[in-house]
């Protein structure tokens, strides 16, 4: 029966990734000449296990790099190597090249071979740089050397006498002799005799001993390695003899094929020769991990949820109970139960929404080595401070705010703090301080970036979005209105942008990409003393405040947080434009307006005039939807639509309402291509 | 089938140990390293103790040396699942009490051959 590993991979994968973490953590948290002997096995440790792990599953590359990487680390944490700034780069790029390789097994692509190669040899340089003994290839030249003895004996054909006398200790490293008997006639036929000359009289017998010895005699063609094996576990418990079996006659010599048929013999030497290690590596070579995601919960959290459906299942039971024999007077006891049902109800969801958050200290995780990686690149000292690490977020939330973050961390870095001699000369200390914050803030975690560096200069930004015709001339912007410059993509992608006090690459990126989180970004600076960054994450993405309306005869969603203003139509402000499209005067601007009778195929078009619109922003653009009625604001489940229908363009997903109606939810950016598609012409620009 | 208890800090071969002995009709209870195993180890008996050398807590070595001195443990089969392959860790295993050892990587066939050595 074949067991199939690869089902396992996918933890392998896991815990290797975790193991990697912790090693980076470790081996950032180390000072050269300063030897952490606790942290470097730790760091020691979860190298082992991935090497381990990669051996049974076949990755080759993985487990020859974990090899060298071990014997590295081996020697520092015995002292017979120095921790140098060096070696800890080199371990550091290891734990990355590891990383690399892993996660190309995990989705079955390609891993750079020059880079593990590379990092291979200067590992093995390292070792031998300390070391000219050659002592290294211990591990390699073992298995060699256990096998060495057993030249001699490539069976005679005809048998071996074994000759078997245990220590009297035998029992007690918990060794049974019959079960080495019985392994031995796994590999042939064998003829015991036992020799019970040395047993005591009853009176005097300690059972706890092992007082017989054993001769045997095993037939056929039989390995004489094969035959050390059996023994190999006990070999210091015993005085073992293995000789060749001597033909008893003149020839005797056919007795012994007849026997131990060949082939038999020879399957049960094999497993336990080198071929076990090839077979692992066919088994899952070919076979790629599945991309299911999982997530690691808080025990307490599942006891949390263990517990709240218990009440929920006491206040079921207390209206059962009611409901059986209920009068009127019992009344004000019913609506205290629906009461209560109805607080049991929203502290489960709550709950259950809770499993998917994961603490940020996720997405910190990888910050210290980069913060490391660029002070030496760019040569400035940096203080990371990493606040709220409990802070808890959405998983999904949590792997796409990784990316923005590293990049205006990246940025920090890069253009904000000094180098250490503008800053000595400005009166500041040496090493600027990058504070990280993330906290709840109503329905929003808040995630928080300072730097103590240059910050951005307002006039200069100011002057850059002139140029690039982003502001009329002369017109007052607020603070906030002109940092908010840097997102936008005119600038970024500016070939000076990093003119701008150096921010700006790509910054239009980070806006969106918080956006399509349902979050916001802000930026706040004063020049000499540093920049805030700001983003507000929505705690779920399954959740979000809606704002319902009505087109139609049909309940919609459209998410609050897009929401600029909901007017009533003034008639002088609808403008016409060439062919179908229509403008609405709004702040000093005109925006398109979407009629969504006429998008969703609804009857009626009409007149516009006191007819309600909703105004929503995306990405910096508005557009004024045309609704017929305003409703009430709540909460909604989001449903995808991808998952359970197909992607319809226009429709972030939908919801059910709490009279069992499913309402679509909009859209914004879809919307905007809709009508787009419908009328070219529907652009902010027009009115230009 | 035995009762046998298999220790790993890593829970895929935490995962691969127990799936193999089951397969084979052993029943199994895991711990993610020494200390907890020998918390387990005094709760109830075990046939056989399968474990890893390299773990935090308590490694293999020193959980083979305290179960050893465990009146239920003195004949119970204790094997060794180590990466090292070189002898000293062997002899230092067997001089903890370990009957024998398996060397990773892992291998179904391999281990259980193992098993077979010490319990039916």
């Amino acid at each position: 029966m074949s067991i199939d590993m690869n089902q396992f991979l996918q933890t392998f994968f896991e815990e290797s990734f975790e193991g990697l973490d912790d090693m980076e953590n470790g081996l950032l948290n180390m000072t050269a000449g300063e030897p952490d002997v606790e942290q470097l096995n730790d760091i020691f440790r979860a190298a082992h296990s991935i090497k381990g792990g990669a051996g049974t599953f076949g990755l080759n590359s993985v487990t020859d790099l974990t090899h060298k990487l071990e014997t590295l680390l081996d020697r520092l944490r015995e002292g017979e190597s120095e921790v140098t700034t060096d070696g800890i780069n080199l371990l550091l790029a290891s734990v990355d090249c590891l990383r690399s390789l892993l996660q190309a097994e995990r989705d079955g692509t390609e891993a750079d071979p020059q880079q593990a190669a590379d990092i291979t040899t200067r590992l093995a340089a390292m070792v031998d740089a300390d070391d000219d003994d050659g002592s290294s290839d211990g591990n390699a030249g073992d298995d060699a050397g256990s096998s060495a003895t057993a030249d001699d004996g490539s069976g005679p054909g005809g048998g071996w006498r074994i000759g078997f006398t245990p220590e009297p200790h035998l029992f007690m490293t918990g060794n049974d002799p019959l079960r080495l008997l019985e392994e031995l006639s796994e590999l042939g036929e064998i003829q015991v005799s036992c020799d019970s000359s040395s047993l005591p009289a009853l009176p005097d017998l300690d059972p706890e001993e092992c007082v017989l010895s054993w001769t045997i005699d095993l037939y056929g063609d039989v390995e004489r390695q094969a035959i050390e094996e059996v023994f190999e576990w006990v070999e210091d418990d015993c005085s073992l003899t293995i000789e060749p079996l001597e033909p008893a006659g003149g020839d005797t010599t056919t007795a012994a094929p007849e026997t131990a048929p060949e082939p038999e013999a020879a399957s049960a030497g094999e497993p336990a020769g080198d071929d076990a290690h090839q077979k692992p590596a066919q088994q899952s070579s070919g076979g790629n991990a599945s991309t299911s995601s999982s997530i690691r919960v808080d025990t307490g959290k599942i006891d949390n949820l263990i517990d709240m459906v218990g009440e929920l299942v006491i206040t079921q039971s207390m209206l059962n109970e009611l409901g059986e024999n209920f009068t009127m007077d019992k009344l004000e006891k019913l609506q205290d139960g629906l009461a209560q049902l109805e607080r049991n109800t929203r502290e489960l969801q709550e709950n259950v929404m809770r499993i998917r958050m994961v603490p940020i200290s996720f997405a910190y995780s990888r910050l210290p080595r980069m913060v490391h990686d660029l002070m030496r690149q760019l040569g400035k000292k940096v203080d990371l401070q990493l606040n709220g690490e409990e802070t808890e977020l959405d998983k999904t939330v949590m792997e796409k705010i990784i990316d923005p973050l590293v990049h205006l961390v990246r940025n920090a870095m890069d253009h904000g703090i000094e180098p250490p001699e503008k800053r000595a000369e400005l009166g500041k200390p040496e090493t600027g301080t990058l504070e990280m914050n993330a906290y709840h803030k109503g329905g929003y975690i808040v995630i928080e970036i300072n730097d103590d560096g240059g910050g951005i200069s307002r006039d200069r930004l100011l002057n850059k979005a002139r140029e690039a015709g982003l502001m009329e001339n002369g017109s007052e912007l607020s603070d906030e209105q002109v940092f908010d410059f840097i997102f936008h993509p005119g600038l970024s992608t500016h070939d000076e942008a990093t003119d701008v006090s150096g921010r700006g690459v790509g910054m239009d990126v980070v806006k969106r990409n918080i956006k399509a989180l349902g979050g916001n970004i802000t930026v706040n600076s004063t020049p000499g003393k540093g920049t805030r960054f700001a983003i507000h994450l929505p705690l779920t993405l399954s959740i979000l405040d809606g704002q319902l309306f009505r087109v139609g005869d049909q309940v919609y969603v459209v998410p609050l947080i897009s929401i600029m203003e909901s007017l009533q139509m003034q008639g002088g402000k609808i403008k016409r434009m060439a062919g179908t499209s229509e403008l609405y005067e709004w702040r000093d601007d005109y925006i398109p307006i979407i009629r969504l009778r006429e998008l969703f195929n609804e009857a009626g078009g009409g007149d516009l005039e006191n007819e309600l619109m909703v105004v929503v922003e995306e990405d910096d653009r508005y557009v004024g939807l045309h609704v017929d009625e305003l409703l009430g604001q709540q909460q909604v489940v989001i449903k995808s639509l991808k998952s359970n229908y197909r992607p319809v363009t226009g429709f972030a997903g939908a919801t059910i309402l709490g009279n069992g109606t499913v309402a679509l939810i909009l859209d914004i950016a879809g919307l905007l291509e809709l009508a787009q598609a419908r009328d070219e012409v529907l652009t902010k620009g027009a009115n230009n | 089938m035995a009762n046998i208890l298999a220790v790993d800090d890593s829970a895929s071969m935490r995962q691969m140990v127990s799936h193999t002995l089951k397969q084979n009709g052993h029943s199994v209870v895991d711990a993610p390293d020494g200390k907890a195993a020998l918390d387990k180890a005094k709760q109830q008996k075990f046939d056989a103790v399968i474990t890893d050398v390299n773990m935090p807590n308590m490694d293999g070595i020193t959980l083979i040396k305290e179960l050893r001195k465990l009146p239920n443990y003195r004949f119970t089969p204790l094997l060794l699942l180590t990466t090292e392959s070189a002898p000293e860790k062997k002899q230092e295993g067997k001089a903890a009490g370990a009957t024998g050892w398996l060397v990773k990587p892992f291998d179904p066939e391999k281990l259980m051959g193992a098993v077979r050595k010490v319990v039916r």
